[in-house]
């Protein structure tokens, strides 16, 4: 029986045109607020990872600690809600990708802290190893270093909980290839990449059970005014999109896949 | 305006919320996940097999009938259900299923017809079940959860017949029903003979409701029965409908011939004398299911219209990306078509029929929502003093007058009004019943002539923006489709005559008339408040067309024949049109009135508000010039077209002056040669009389109707600046990267 606990907000909806402008508080996107957003993908992945344990270990409950401007966050619950069963704690403020890791964290931090009655001894501490706004790639060790939580794996792709209740954790390296850690019991930290699981579908069922639970969290949300800290942004803007079209016929395959491998290594 | 504080103007596409407020359903978090739940699906896996040419035949195919699976399992099946049944949304869900429309047929509308034929085939028990009925069937309707293997129940809707018979006129059914057996203190066992004609949903339904007649004795009238294919029989789901659109959705010609209980009788039936009387006929039970199906079928069209904007603005925008002569930066390649005004005035049009069609979709489904428990308060009622057929109806005549009263004093000021008279009528289902009623009976077919009618018609005009590119298979947001699907939603579930018909009764009714008046009151107030929507023009034209109607009801032609009646559709059925622009307009004014005042507090539209009430509010100006320009055109024929234009008599070649006396007079009176010319018929020297077709008609007794009329031309004041402001706004809008379909 765990208490997982999933840290995930809100990012752009990826179709959307994103545009860096020069806000009052620092770096920001133009229409940001109007553009529609989603859950942020690594998140999602951390989520659903969480309750298909909770699932498989009956008794455990799923809480979906959530930062990001209330109003959006109502917004996304609208679809995340009908995709597993979880609790919402939502905090009001800025989401935009910009703020500082470590204020996020601690923020965070501090709304798990006070969940009633918790055991952090049997917490299991979600979220994604990345993040799709403007990832720092920071902000789960540092929520995990203020829980005193030193058990910290990043680039997780899977979980399996041994007879003994030990966990087995699969996290990314390079060359394709997993590292396998063996850890004794919760708590720790575990840091989602992309996991196993597909995206749920929508259950509208699902969804109405959870938002009697989430209307009431986003009313009473507390307000986490973080911020950029001491960063200062020297300038922002997107990956170019370069193109470079050759149009040959007839030309065999071999020779493409030579030009593509001398095209990559620059 | 200071430069620091820009006229607001749209920044991004509409979003999710700010529809929601607009159309009303902010407060129903059911509604906007069920938004969410169809969306997926119709982005998704719908997307994905009219991309994949899936609808390149008639026959219903392995991928078609997947869908199905997937309509289960994201809530769409179960939607129209109660809790209780297995469904999620509580009380009526008129709005419910309309925003499902909406959604499936932002893509297509096949899928949307597919999915709400199951609805429209349970309706009838939905509607006028038995308790027993309804009971054992609806839970059946739900899709089995995980784990249990029973078989999907799919339900079709059986009325339409091979010509001549239903499709030409529903009051006739070929279906017959008869008694196969009866055995004393046994239920009677009817035999079912019915052949079906384009039977949406018939390659996989399991349970059909069809309308029969009688053609036994022992049986009385016409009834709605329900059948199940595993019934002693013909159950033949025959072969599939030729048909060219709706390919998304089954459609067959099917037969049947089947052994059933009495008790399948939809809404039951009674013994009287050894004959078994239908408790309802099958014409009680499709008025009360397609008055609130049709409205689905109106917003499909519009969304159709809305989905259109995005896709065509961005094809605007790149035509000429990737030439030689647009450079990036330069406005032929940042805004390509765009900087050419007509495309843009063209696609305001689109955006603005498309708001207006939705509108007034959307209201009518509220409004429905607030009608079915009114109605069903009505029915106890009526059933505790044992009222029914003539006598409810008789009934429901007694409470006109009050009905009359209480929309009067709601119009009162509250200072010197009946306040207890008031709160009386108000608390007054049957008052309120028949109130709401009246309202129904004109908006649900304005909805489906209007929308769908109209719509098409400028569907295709989405179509001809694309360029070649619009009657390819390659087309973004798959337009041509979608035309050619418009023309279906014009037709099925009552054509655009039908809804004439219907609409030239109802829209006389007095409790309608009542309210409209009261309706041209209320947007004068908000042309006051908010001029720039264009509700003084669209008050100017409902008093119009108002005038031209009461008109019509007791003038009489050149030859002496009344105008308005039954069978002069010349006369009804454009007035019927009319009224029905005026309503659609009206709706979208009101709908942007609503998002400005309800927008106000949600601070997550902040941003967004300003420019996009603003940009609405324009095209509501360009669409109330619209209904406006329809309807003065229209009046203006229905109030002088039938008259005898006058003839050159004697008298009348007489009355007129000669060339020659009126230059004569020119020396004592100087002007008078010209002015009278302006005025009056001049005959040329030589001449009998003028070459025209006769003399000016004499208006003197028309001068209202022509006082109106101007005032209303005046009226459109204003509206080619909103046009112009509107397609300013399309050359900056921020649009998506790419289209979110196929996903």
């Amino acid at each position: 029986m765990y208490t997982i606990i999933v840290c995930g907000s809100l990012v752009p909806d990826p179709l959307q045109t994103l545009e860096p402008i020069a806000g009052p508080n620092g770096p920001a996107l133009k229409n940001e607020m109007m553009l529609p957003s989603s859950l942020d993908p690594w998140a999602g992945h951390a989520l659903y990872e969480a309750a298909n344990l909770a699932a498989k270990h009956p008794g455990s409950k799923v809480w979906l600690v959530s930062l990001g401007p209330k109003a959006k966050l109502q917004q996304v619950m609208m679809t995340v809600a009908q995709k597993v069963p979880f609790e919402l704690i939502a905090l009001d403020g800025p989401a935009g990708g910009f703020t500082d890791a470590a204020e996020t964290a601690a923020a965070l931090a501090e709304a798990i802290g006070a969940i009633p009655g918790l055991d952090l001894a049997n917490v299991l501490l979600f979220g994604g190893w990345e993040s799709a706004s403007r990832g720092a790639g920071a902000t789960m060790q540092l929520v995990g270093e203020r829980l005193g939580i030193t058990e910290q794996f990043q680039g997780v792709d899977s979980l399996t909980i041994g007879t003994d209740g030990s966990l087995r954790i699969l996290e990314r390296v390079e060359g394709g290839k997993h590292q396998v850690s063996v850890c004794s019991a919760p708590p720790a930290v575990l840091g989602w990449a992309t996991g196993n699981l597909p995206e749920p579908r929508n259950n509208p069922q699902v969804g109405m059970a959870n938002m009697r639970g989430i209307m009431p969290a986003l009313q009473k949300a507390k307000a986490a005014p973080v911020g950029t800290g001491d960063i200062t942004f020297a300038s922002v803007s997107l990956p170019k999109q370069t193109r470079a079209t050759q149009v040959i016929k007839d030309q065999p395959p071999e020779q493409i896949a030579a030009e593509l491998v001398a095209w990559i290594r620059g | 305006m200071a430069a620091t504080d820009p006229t607001p103007t749209l920044q991004t596409l509409p979003s999710d919320q700010l529809r929601a407020l607009q159309w009303r359903f902010a407060e129903r978090f059911d509604l906007t996940m069920l938004i969410q739940a169809v969306r997926p699906v119709a982005r998704g896996p719908v997307a994905r097999l009219v991309a994949q040419g899936g609808r390149n035949t008639h026959d219903w195919t392995a991928e078609k009938n997947s869908l199905l699976a997937v309509y289960d399992e994201a809530g769409i099946t179960a939607a129209f259900l109660e809790p209780s049944q297995g469904g999620f949304i509580e009380g009526p869900k008129n709005l419910a299923l309309a925003l499902v429309a909406f959604e499936l047929s932002w893509v297509d509308a096949g899928a949307a017809t597919c999915s709400l034929a199951s609805n429209l085939g349970i309706a009838p028990i939905h509607e006028r079940g038995t308790p027993e009925q309804v009971a054992h069937y609806l839970p059946l309707v739900c899709p089995p959860a995980p784990g249990d293997t029973r078989e999907a129940t799919r339900v079709a809707f059986a009325l339409t017949e091979p010509i001549p018979f239903v499709g030409v006129e529903t009051g006739l059914l070929g279906g017959k029903m008869r008694v196969v057996e009866w055995q004393d203190g046994q239920e009677p066992v009817l035999n079912i003979d019915k052949r079906g004609r384009f039977i949406t949903n018939m390659d996989f339904a399991n349970v059909v409701t069809a309308a029969v007649d009688s053609a036994d004795p022992r049986i009385k009238g016409s009834c709605i029965v329900i059948l199940e294919k595993t019934d002693p029989g013909l159950w033949d789901s025959g072969v599939p409908t030729r048909k060219m659109v709706h390919q998304l959705s089954s459609t067959c010609d099917p037969v049947f011939n089947l052994n059933v209980p009495a008790s399948r009788i939809v809404g039951g039936y009674t013994v009287k004398d050894g004959v078994i009387i239908p408790n309802f006929t099958h014409s009680d039970v499709i008025e009360a299911v397609f008055r609130r199906t049709r409205v689905t079928v109106g917003l499909m069209t519009s969304a159709k219209l809305l989905s259109a904007v995005e896709p065509i603005i961005r094809y605007q925008r790149s035509r000429f990306r990737g030439g030689e002569t647009g450079t990036p930066g330069s406005p032929r390649y940042d805004l390509g078509l765009q900087t050419k005004q007509d495309v843009l005035h063209r696609l305001v049009d689109i955006w603005a029929t498309g708001e207006a069609g939705a509108a007034l979709g959307f209201a009518t489904a509220r409004l429905f929502d607030s009608l079915d428990p009114l109605d069903r308060q009505k029915d106890q009622l009526f059933a505790e003093q044992g009222l029914s057929g003539r006598s409810a109806l008789k009934a429901l005549a007694r409470i006109q007058e009050d009905a009359t009263d209480c929309i009067e004093l709601r119009r009162q000021p509250e200072a010197s009004r009946d306040n207890t008279r008031l709160t009386l009528l108000e608390s007054n289902p049957l008052v309120q019943y028949v109130i709401l009623d009246a309202q129904a009976n004109v908006l649900c077919p304005a909805c489906k002539l209007w929308n769908t009618g109209h719509g098409a018609t400028i569907m295709r005009e989405a179509v001809s923006l694309m360029g070649g590119y619009g009657i390819t298979e390659d087309c973004p947001g798959f337009l041509p489709h979608k035309w050619m699907d418009a023309q279906l939603e014009a037709t099925y579930e009552g054509p655009e005559a039908v809804q004439r018909r219907q609409l030239s009764v109802t829209m006389t009714n007095t409790l309608f008339i009542a309210q409209f008046e009261g309706w041209i009151k209320d947007l004068k107030v908000i042309a006051a408040e908010q001029p720039g929507t264009g509700a003084c023009a669209l008050g100017s034209a409902m008093a119009l067309w108002l005038w031209t109607t009461r008109y019509l009801q007791t003038a009489t032609d050149g030859n002496g024949s009344k105008l308005y009646q039954s069978n002069r559709q010349g006369i009804t059925f454009p007035l019927a049109d009319a009224l029905c622009w005026l309503l659609a307009s009206r709706q979208q004014i009101l709908d942007v009135v609503e998002l400005a005042q309800s927008g106000a507090a949600d601070p997550s539209v902040a941003e967004e508000l300003p420019g996009a009430v603003a940009f609405l509010s324009d095209l509501c100006h360009v669409q109330a010039a619209r209904a406006a320009g329809e309807t003065a055109r229209i009046c203006s024929e229905l109030v002088f077209g039938y008259n005898l234009h006058p003839e050159w008599t004697v008298q009348a070649c007489a009355a007129c002056y000669g060339s020659a006396d009126l230059d004569e007079l020119e020396g004592i009176m100087p002007g008078i040669a010209s002015g009278a010319r302006g005025v009056t018929d001049i005959t040329p020297a030589g001449q009998p009389h003028p070459s025209k077709a006769g003399p000016c008609p004499d208006t003197i007794r028309l001068q209202a109707f022509l006082r109106m009329r101007a005032k209303l031309d005046g009226c459109l004041y204003g509206f080619g600046l909103a046009k112009d402001r509107a397609a300013n706004a399309l050359t900056a809008v921020m649009i998506p990267e790419a289209l979110d379909y196929p996903q």
